[in-house]
């Protein structure tokens, strides 16, 4: 949703994680609480329905060692509406982002500027007198790359998305997982007599 | 089997099906309605004179007993109120549910009167949380607060309520199955893990069994007493696992950490095998972590998977229950020692038998002064083993710790993981209402007794005879020691005056309580004796002691466990040392 650094500023090793959470409200809060709190940083957080209503789905990039890494998956798993977490393997995966950016483009200039949209298959969006709006899907390189040929022509204004990113083949994370597993409740007045049992002697 | 019943009788019927007896709490605006129909429940309400002592006393009945404690406040303050029991319950696994009011549905984010988002604020320091404005959801929330709150690693659950989900009506339906797609504690050990901390129990040396919390929440005391008898291992009980191993056992070297014996600080200092059951490896507990137990593998068995491997690298990760972890333990080493094998741990024994016989912990008796720790050496021989001691946090914390002998599990209740000050008068409370044919001795420092002794006028008034021992030193103690020992004597704002202000005996008096004083050593065990005689009325004993007494052994904070000063500027000396690091 909300990259809070861009990805140039990428230091230690980037890891994707796709984390299918249920659909419901604070969940957001909690993870965007549990990596401050814990110190992690985010590099890029997307959510989104899935093709089931009751479940959303994280893609985070957080850029992290592997040890805590480690940390990071475990504590997002203790978060009762966490379903399943899965780093996504660079190699495996397709990752994409979204950027639409507003670009000085006039008369003279307006040739060269859809010239580069070519090149990089992106799209205009809008046009002005004065400017036009591109849009343009790719990885994190591809829109860097885009973003650096028509930095000269000067960015009026940019939006980036965070970054989503999905296994490639035909398997899916979300199967099996979903399949929600029946807890029986406790029973009506019966937590007391069994419990009392074992303690507080035991 | 439903019926319509408002959202209110809704909660209580829930509450009570969920199995709760007794609840700790303030009625508010907020939470009004639901005050009405508990009139009429089972359940017996307790009301306390502050929301943090609903909390305390909540985590203090859970504590006494493995149920979850139950307290309740309306919106805003007193919701805000419950968040320092809720981060206390929640550092140390305490299985808690907290009901809260909240503003009407149609109010929320307005900034109405008495709001707070205390489903936002309790997101850290909680297990989990709910907020509740649809009446037809709340059975289902309240079982799963109740399931989530009392397995896997306990917790505390908040679940927030609207006053209009409140006041509307709604069908109250049990439900009898849950589905929580996220939340699935695992607790039964893998058996190649299992396999494996065998091998390594029995290719080792000097092994250490490091016991935590975890062996008591999971009631596995009579397994770690098996597994220890059977291989003869040394035990370690941590803070939050005092009581889990007895006191008397030859095996047992103590409490282990900052103010650790020296024989259980050695323990895992010198260990080549840590096997850690239920504990996590805190700072209080490890010193500087890169010095800590340089030459030893560990086992770490825990429920919850995020606590392996956090603090420190493990050779044998185990994520389950404890009991099944130890019950397992013991059965792979039972058929081991049938087989013939068994762990060759004699000289590491003896080794530790004589430090912890050379090094015990002891302390210097003030001239003309009663010693603190002298008071706690005679109440836990007067009081016994049987009696359930809470306490508040510091110096007084320690002593207890150290000079109580604890033999049974679930009897030293205290605040290990947040150190919240004032927790001793209300869990004594809470401990109390769980367990009224038990005595319950509230073992408080002058600066703790003074943040929630406000509770005396709930034990008087709801016949909660609690005992209260004042360890009044009239001073924020333990600050004051890291004053004398780290800011060359300069106690800057750690003078309470408490021998002056306020007069214990009279307060006590005012509360409808006993109150009692005792400043000679000579007159400990009658003043004791005499408190124990009291069973209709809460008592308080104001020990005036020596300001001075320092808790000892000690490891300077962030220094290595092998710098332990078991006195001040006196080091252990470890004679088998050298013969020790021969072995291989």
């Amino acid at each position: 949703m909300t990259p809070t650094s861009g990805h140039a500023a990428s230091t230690g090793a980037r890891h994707t994680l796709s984390v299918l959470v249920e659909n419901k409200p604070g969940v957001l809060a909690r993870i965007a609480g549990l990596f401050s709190r814990r110190g992690y940083n985010i590099d890029s957080l997307a959510v989104g329905p899935t093709e089931h209503p009751e479940v959303s789905r994280m893609t985070i990039v957080v850029n992290v060692e592997d040890s805590p890494l480690e940390q990071v998956t475990k504590q997002l798993n203790k978060l009762v509406e966490v379903i399943k977490i899965v780093e996504l393997d660079a190699a495996a995966s397709v990752d994409r982002e979204l950027v639409l950016v507003k670009v000085r483009a006039d008369v003279e200039s307006r040739g060269r500027v859809l010239d580069t949209v070519q090149l990089f298959r992106a799209k205009v969006v809008d046009v002005a007198p004065d400017a036009v709006t591109i849009q343009a899907v790719g990885n994190a390189d591809k829109l860097a790359d885009l973003l650096r040929v028509l930095e000269p022509f000067g960015i009026r204004e940019l939006v980036q998305s965070g970054m989503v990113a999905i296994g490639r083949g035909s398997r899916s994370i979300s199967e099996r997982t979903l399949r929600p597993v029946a807890i029986p409740a406790p029973p009506a007045a019966g937590l007391t007599s069994t419990n009392q049992k074992e303690s507080p002697r035991g | 089997m439903s019926e319509q019943v408002t959202g209110a009788q809704s909660l209580v019927k829930s509450l009570e099906a969920a199995g709760t007896e007794h609840i700790f709490g303030i009625p508010g605006g907020a939470i009004l309605p639901a005050y009405d129909p508990l009139m009429d429940s089972s359940i017996r309400h307790i009301l306390v004179r502050h929301e943090q002592a609903a909390g305390h006393a909540a985590q203090g009945y859970a504590a006494a007993t493995g149920r979850v404690g139950v307290c309740m406040a309306t919106s805003g303050p007193g919701a805000t109120n419950l968040v320092t029991p809720l981060a206390d319950a929640h550092m140390d696994s305490v299985p808690l549910v907290a009901v809260t009011g909240q503003v009407g549905a149609a109010m929320i984010g307005t900034d109405a009167f008495q709001e707070a988002d205390i489903r936002g604020i309790t997101m850290p320091v909680t297990k989990h949380n709910f907020l509740v404005t649809d009446p037809a959801e709340i059975p289902r929330t309240i079982a799963e607060a109740f399931y989530i709150a009392s397995t896997g690693r306990p917790g505390p659950v908040l679940v927030d309520v609207a006053k209009s989900a409140l006041q509307a009506m709604t069908t109250y339906r049990w439900p009898t199955e849950l589905s929580l797609p996220g939340y699935r504690p695992v607790t039964r050990p893998h058996a190649k893990q299992i396999r494996e901390a065998a091998r390594l129990i029995l290719e080792s040396r000097r092994p250490v069994l490091y016991v935590g919390g975890g062996v008591i929440r999971a009631k596995a005391s009579r397994q770690l007493l098996e597994l220890a008898q059977l291989t003869g291992m040394p035990v370690v009980t941590t803070l939050m696992a005092r009581g889990a191993f007895p006191d008397s056992h030859p095996q047992h070297l103590g409490m282990p950490g900052m103010h650790g014996t020296v024989a259980a600080v050695a323990g895992l200092q010198k260990s080549d095998l840590i096997i850690s059951l239920g504990a996590r490896f805190d700072d209080r507990v490890t010193g500087n972590l890169d010095s800590f137990a340089p030459g030893a593998k560990v086992i770490h068995a825990d429920i919850d998977p995020a606590e392996i491997g956090k603090n420190r690298a493990v050779d044998v990760p185990i994520v389950g229950d404890c009991r099944e972890v130890l019950g397992d333990l013991v059965t792979a080493l039972r058929a081991e020692a049938d087989a013939g094998h068994t762990g060759d741990f004699e000289a590491w024994v003896g080794f530790l038998a004589g430090v912890k016989q050379k090094y015990p912990v002891g302390y210097d008796a003030p001239a003309g002064e009663l010693a603190p720790q002298y008071v706690l050496q005679r109440l836990s021989a007067i009081a016994g083993p049987e009696t359930v001691y809470c306490s508040g946090v510091g110096q007084h914390q320690m002593w207890a710790a150290h000079f109580i002998d604890y033999e049974r599990p679930n009897t030293w209740i205290n605040s290990g993981g947040l150190g919240t000050m004032g927790f001793a008068v209300p869990s004594a409370m809470g401990a109390k209402v769980a367990r009224p044919d038990a005595t319950v001795w509230s073992i408080d420092g002058d600066g703790c007794f003074q943040m929630t002794n406000q509770e005396l006028a709930t034990c008087a008034i709801n016949d909660i005879p609690i005992k209260v021992a004042v360890i009044n030193n009239e001073s924020l103690g333990m600050v004051r020691q890291w004053q004398t020992l780290f800011y060359n004597e300069r106690y800057s704002n750690t003078d309470l005056h408490s021998k002056r202000i306020p007069d214990f005996v009279k307060l006590a008096d005012a509360y409808g309580c006993v109150g009692l004083s005792c400043d000679s050593p000579g007159d400990v065990d009658a003043t004791i004796a005499k408190a124990m005689e009291i069973d209709d009325t809460p008592v308080v004993i104001d020990f005036r002691v020596h300001r001075d007494a320092m808790v000892w052994p000690m490891v300077a904070a962030g220094t290595s466990n092998d710098d332990i000063q078991y006195a001040r500027d006196l080091a252990p000396q470890f004679d088998d040392d050298a013969d020790l690091e021969l072995r291989p």
